[in-house]
């Protein structure tokens, strides 16, 4: 039997409210906002809130997929990268490197989003590059 | 009173009186709820009584304080054969009192600590009984809740009663916090979910029904922790209302919900009460 709160930041919007992540027996059940901390001070918006849910969601994608024929079906990593990588460099081709756009999230981490802006502006080479936490 | 605290929860672990305390833990810099358990008596040296330190202290006034009580009530919905104690102030024992009265705990099962709170920190919280039944420590207090606020809405005329109400009401984000943070809120199934009565997305929600049905949820219900307003984003006095609520019912039925002694809940009794529901 054990029951602990994991403080962390809200992952939705670039206000950066602190939640803390309820675990009982290792199962995330809930979101509290943390009352020790200066920028939420203890509250939350509804999705702060319901943080904890898309951890845990049947519909979170667990694996790539390739939409074939108008409907999206699962398929390996190798092709998926292949294709991702293929149209990219298609597009830019034709249409020049300001055609593309990344949106990149705040549910990654920030190495992760450090990637993501040098990839696009180094590899693709643009400056079209934002974020979901735009708020 | 930290250091009696620890004891006290050491006794009780070491005793096998109980098989967890939930309270909260000094932890990151800042006191976060927790479950101590016999196993893992190491965490007993960071027990925390709500206090914060350094600069946080400075940025934030008084104590920190969780729905512990809602927090018991899940730990023991999974585990109904375990014996728990839990660390209460005031507040938190009227929630534990509230839950007993209301069937979603068992007081054979629960063992109170509770921690009386000082003059300072009970008026900061505007706080109507600050000194807990099972208060671990002798501490003298008085009520100090002010009703300055209830007093002024009070003698207002009904139409700018409920001009000021739709101001106030107006605010609202809709984020569920004072439903999500009030512990004695414990239904399987939200009024406030209903899709037929509360349209799901659709911001701003309907004023003011939408805030008055948690209020009407409130009978017999609020025991006045006031963890709702300490919740709510948009600073709306949503206290004030559970207040009148919490008021309206004494006076009507006499019955105080998270008072030790205050019967059933008339919304728990038929008729005359003598077909008391189970």
């Amino acid at each position: 039997m054990r029951y602990e709160t994991i403080p962390t930041t809200c992952s939705y919007c670039g206000c950066g409210c602190e939640v803390l992540l309820q675990v009982l027996d290792g199962e995330l059940i809930g979101v509290l906002p943390s009352k020790a901390s200066p920028i939420n001070e203890g509250s939350l918006c509804i999705k702060g809130w319901n943080l904890h849910e898309f951890v845990v969601s049947e519909r979170r994608l667990r694996k790539p997929m390739l939409r074939k024929g108008g409907s999206l079906v699962e398929t390996s990593w190798e092709e998926a990268l292949d294709e991702v990588a293929g149209r990219l460099a298609k597009i830019k081709s034709e249409s020049g490197p300001d055609s593309i756009a990344a949106l990149s999230s705040a549910k990654c981490t920030n190495e992760e989003n450090y990637l993501m802006q040098r990839f696009v502006r180094a590899a693709i080479g643009t400056n079209n590059v934002d974020h979901c936490a735009r708020l | 009173m930290r250091e009696l605290l620890k004891t006290r929860v050491a006794e009780m672990l070491r005793e096998g009186r109980v098989d967890g305390v939930v309270g909260l833990i000094e932890s990151h810099g800042e006191p976060l709820p927790y479950l101590f358990t016999a196993d893992d008596t190491a965490a007993l040296e960071r027990i925390s009584t709500g206090e914060l330190q350094g600069r946080l202290a400075e940025l934030i006034p008084g104590v920190v304080r969780y729905p512990l009580g809602k927090i018991l009530t899940a730990v023991a919905r999974k585990h109904p054969d375990k014996r728990f104690g839990v660390m209460c102030r005031a507040c938190d024992e009227r929630v534990v009192f509230g839950l007993f009265q209301n069937l979603q705990l068992d007081p054979d099962k629960v063992e109170i600590l509770g921690l009386p709170c000082k003059e300072e920190l009970a008026r900061a919280c505007s706080c109507p009984a600050p000194a807990p039944r099972s208060a671990i420590v002798d501490q003298p207090s008085r009520e100090a809740w002010d009703r300055a606020d209830l007093e002024r809405i009070d003698a207002m005329a009904l139409d700018e009663r409920f001009a000021f109400w739709v101001e106030e009401l107006g605010r609202c984000i809709k984020c569920y916090g004072c439903r999500n943070a009030c512990p004695v809120c414990f239904c399987d199934v939200c009024t406030l979910q209903d899709d037929g009565l509360v349209k799901k997305g659709e911001i701003p929600a309907e004023l003011p029904a939408f805030q008055l049905t948690r209020a009407w949820h409130m009978v017999g219900r609020c025991v006045d922790c006031g963890l709702c307003q300490e919740a709510c984003p948009m600073d709306i006095p949503i206290r004030t209302i559970y207040r009148k609520v919490r008021s309206i019912v004494g006076e009507l039925f006499d019955y105080f919900p998270g008072e030790r002694d205050g019967g059933k809940s008339p919304l728990e009794q038929l008729g005359d009460g003598s077909f008391p529901i189970q």
